[in-house]
């Protein structure tokens, strides 16, 4: 088997032209958020009547101007998705196999999740895009991250990944992470929004910081809840799948290798993390550290565990 | 410093009741403690111990990983290893405080779930509760106007329920005004499964461990095994194996190829294998790497592969040992360049002239200023470096020493002599001082092969599948509770109902809701008179719908 150059370079050019639309949607949502409306003074308006969902049902008529940063963010955004989407494409065509053998393309694959997580919330709620900006400038970091660090040339799948559960294992693998992703960005932007909201109550905060134009913290909060709620069975499918993968290719289908304990730990988090939203005393702030730390742990499991221990995993190593 | 608290006789006590018996006192005691223990608080802090226990599990070497890497770490860090290993760190995962963590938190979550599960059962049997008394105080209510009489506007609201899968009662005594509904019990149902099914995994797994075990050996090709533990080089069973319960099989290694690509990654590793009970003619299969050979509770795993290189021993006494060979192991995966040894204790007449090679193979050798090393995984100039040693080997004097390494205790002590040293390629020889004529005739392949028998292995699959059933259910399903209650319009013609909705789980409540709201104007539609006005927002009356 041979990998085909052309359609490697292509993948690779593609893959700079995402970090450039990405960063181009980056600056975008900045503009709608910087010159939009206060979506505060909105709910205002409203009233104190309607206290359901005042940032995301009410879309307060913006400017026309702003309107259009938003629709022009959106759509580099999506044409960015498209073209991450061919990076893997045309990766998996060079080398005639699906595109995550190793870290690079693994990785890839997460931060393409993430974006298009984000794309279908806020194509179905348009107030969401306010969160764009700390979407998309985490995904360009990421992406500038993956280029320098992990990057791998194509290549062809050593024997052990060699088998069908690699579609299955590692597909879900991704998407729950990438999914795991926008949650955790939310649960971030909920604290920081909670914050910035004690500090304009106590006259220590202006109110027209971007901050202050996201959602209310309640609704970021619910994307944060829904978004781990979708990711986690498919988390603990992404697993299982694992578990059934290693009984035939490594003789038993759990050893506490490494990836494998940090996968566990990552699925108690994120099960701390839905029993912490129904337990009293555990709502809100200290909920939103445990979705966190579990994004900090699947993090580690990427990067950690692949570069620095080793184990059954390492393959999956930079070269 | 001491801080006194201010004396308590000074406020006037308060009348004591008789004091409870000390069975009692133990008792709330215990219950409060059960409590304590069972609450969702507690089972947070517990996940949260259980991950944290796990963590040194992955930082630390473990021995069910890797002995040699504890091996390592303690000569690595003499001081500190026996404190961590008194801590258990290099067992974390079969360590009694990991032990009490999960085993605490499953007792929490039992103690938790029953009580919800005995709610739940009985919550099926009954009907569902009464409407509350304002309907539009639910987060979710409207007000819906209908020509029809009470009783039958509720018919209309009941059959469109019904429809949607809803467990209906009515209510309101004579008057039968008053309307409830329920669905979604499957959401619980899928809650209590989940967890229980958490308990059945634990359970599969503990079993697992208990009547489980796992041999591995390396056969070279043309030799094989049985399944018996004085076989394997390596075994670990669980407590309650017996060596007779084994399952009979026995396995030869007929051949085994490895290919790679231009780039030469590995691309696949194959073994014929032929198996079947002691005695039996065998059965031809192929096993490789995601292909085990499954039989009989038992599966055969193809781990590792690896050379073996051939000699041909011939003393000036007149002994002659044709093709003796050893297992090398490969220090390098990329270039399967490959260390050991070979013991020929019964060589020479006495016990002081034994022989043993120390070598270096390289399925393609390059030699480079007199250093050989490998430069391509696969066997196309095969080569070795041997240093050959005579002497007494010290197999017998009760120290453990490896097989694949000759015991430098026996070196250093003069006891092992090295009498030459080579490069050879296949053909050549190696003539030593005495006479001896030592030839690399060639090499063999090895594969490494695990036996493992798990009988929990089915049951944790199972419960795998359990869990992620009810965990589905659980978070995608939602629990929905519909009341409706009519009374005579204000204007006297017709009839107001109020409708309210209570959601558990799920998203989208409300929008949910105005898609109820909306179906059941059209179901009062439909059944209203033909002649009055369009019900406000509804769909048309449906003429296909014939009225009652
Ligand atoms: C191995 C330990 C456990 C794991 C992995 C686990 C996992 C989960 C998960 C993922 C959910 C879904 C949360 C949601 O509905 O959003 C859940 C729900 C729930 N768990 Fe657990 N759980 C465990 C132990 C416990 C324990 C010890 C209790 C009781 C103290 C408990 C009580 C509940 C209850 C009552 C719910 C339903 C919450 C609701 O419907 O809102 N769980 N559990």
């Amino acid at each position: 088997m041979t990998v085909d150059q052309t359609l490697e370079d292509l993948s690779n050019v593609l893959f700079s032209v995402s970090v450039g639309l990405y960063s181009l949607a980056v600056v975008a949502f900045c503009a709608q958020l910087a010159f939009g409306r206060r979506p505060a003074a909105a709910r205002e308006l409203v009233g104190a009547g309607a206290p359901a969902e005042p940032a995301l049902s009410a879309a307060p008529a913006e400017p026309i101007t702003v309107r259009r940063y938003g629709i022009a963010a959106m759509a580099l955004t999506i044409l960015g998705a498209l073209t991450h989407a061919g990076v893997l494409l045309f990766r998996g065509l060079a080398t005639d196999r699906l595109p995550w053998g190793n870290m690079y393309e693994f990785a890839t694959g997460v931060v393409l999740v993430a974006v298009v997580a984000f794309v279908v919330l806020a194509v179905r709620r348009p107030a969401l895009r306010h969160l764009g900006v700390f979407v998309l400038a985490p995904v360009v970091l990421a992406m500038v991250g993956i280029g320098l660090f992990l990057y791998a040339e194509a290549g062809p799948l050593v024997a052990a990944l060699r088998s069908s559960w690699l579609a299955v294992h590692v597909s879900t693998a991704i998407m729950g992470f990438g999914i795991f992703f926008v949650s955790g960005i939310a649960s971030v932007l909920y604290l920081l929004r909670l914050r910035h909201d004690a500090r304009v109550a106590a006259g220590t905060a202006a109110e027209g910081t971007l901050l202050g134009r996201l959602p209310g913290a309640a609704a970021i909060d619910r994307v944060a809840h829904r978004t781990a709620v979708f990711g986690f069975p498919i988390w603990t499918f992404a697993v299982i799948a694992g578990a059934i993968w290693a009984e035939s290719a490594w003789g038993r289908f759990w050893g506490w290798d490494p990836k494998e304990t940090w996968a566990f730990i990552a699925w108690v988090v994120y099960a701390a993390y839905l029993h912490a939203r129904t337990t009293a005393g555990w709502r809100g702030k200290p909920a939103a550290w445990v979705n966190v730390v579990g994004l900090g742990v699947m993090i580690f499991n990427l990067l950690y565990v692949n570069m620095v221990s080793t184990g059954l995993h390492s393959y999956a190593g930079v070269e | 410093m001491t801080v006194t608290a201010p004396p308590r006789e000074a406020a006037a006590p308060p009348p004591r009741p008789a004091p409870p018996s000390a069975g009692r006192r133990a008792a709330t005691l215990l219950l409060r403690w059960w409590r304590r223990l069972t609450a969702m608080r507690t089972a947070i802090i517990l996940l949260f111990l259980l991950a944290l226990a796990a963590i040194p599990g992955s930082l630390l070497p473990q021995r069910s990983l890797s002995q040699t890497n504890v091996a390592r770490y303690f000569a690595d860090h003499p001081d500190l290893a026996p404190v961590l290993d008194r801590l258990y760190l290099f067992d974390v995962f079969s360590s009694p405080w990991f032990a009490a963590v999960y085993l605490l938190l499953f007792v929490s979550l039992v103690g938790c779930v029953l009580p919800r599960a005995l709610e739940h059962a009985r919550a099926l049997r009954r009907p569902p509760p009464p409407a509350p008394r304002n309907l539009l105080r639910l987060p979710d209510a409207a007000r819906l106007d209908s020509p029809l009489e009470g009783p039958a506007a509720l018919d209309a609201v009941e059959e469109e329920l019904r429809g949607k899968r809803y467990r209906v009662v009515r209510r309101g005594g004579g008057a039968d005004d008053e309307l409830s509904a329920e669905k979604g019990y499957a959401k619980e149902a899928g809650n209590l499964l989940f967890h229980l099914s958490l308990v059945a995994l634990l359970v599969a797994l503990a079993g697992g461990k208990l009547w489980g075990y796992e041999g591995s050996i390396l056969v070279t090709e043309g030799q094989g095994f049985c399944n018996a533990f004085q076989q394997y080089d390596t075994y670990s069973a669980g407590p309650l194996v017996e060596g007779g319960d084994l399952t009979p099989l026995c396995v030869d290694l007929e051949d085994f190829r490895a290919e790679y690509e231009d780039d030469l990654t590995a691309s696949s590793f194959r073994a014929d294998i032929s198996y079947g009970g002691p005695g039996e003619d065998g059965r031809p299969e192929t096993i490789g790497v995601n292909d085990p050979l499954r039989v009989d509770g038992a599966r055969v795993y193809l781990t590792g592969h690896g050379y073996a290189p051939r000699f041909t021993v011939a003393t000036p006494g007149g002994t002659t040992l044709t093709d003796v060979s050893a297992p090398f192991l490969p220090t390098n995966q990329s270039t399967m360049a490959s260390e050991g040894a070979l013991k020929l204790p019964d060589l020479g007449a006495d016990a002081e002239s034994q022989l043993a090679l120390q070598g270096f193979f390289a399925p393609t050798g390059v030699i480079r200023g007199g250093i050989l090393t490998s430069v391509d995984p696969r066997p196309l100039e095969p080569r070795v470096a041997i240093i050959a040693y005579q002497g007494y080997l010290g197999l017998d004097t009760g120290r453990p020493q490896s097989v694949y390494a000759i015991d430098t205790e026996q070196i250093a002590r003069g006891a092992l002599e090295e009498v030459g040293s080579a490069n050879l390629a296949v053909g050549e020889t190696l003539t030593l001082p005495d006479g001896t004529a030592i030839t690399f005739t060639g090499y063999s392949q090895f594969a490494a092969l695990q036996l493992s028998h798990d009988p929990g292995q089915g049951w944790v699959l199972g419960a795998a599948i359990a869990i992620l059933v009810g965990l589905l259910a659980m978070l995608l399903l939602r629990r929905e509770r519909v009341f409706a209650r009519v009374g005579p319009a204000a204007d006297g013609a017709g009839t107001v109902l109020t409708v309210g909705s209570l959601t558990r789980g799920g998203g989208e409540g409300t929008e949910r809701f105005a898609g109820l709201t909306d179906d059941l104007r059209a179901a009062l539609a439909a059944r209203a008179p033909a002649r009055p006005t369009p019900p406000p927002g509804g769909a048309d009356p449906d003429p296909e719908v014939p009225t009652p």
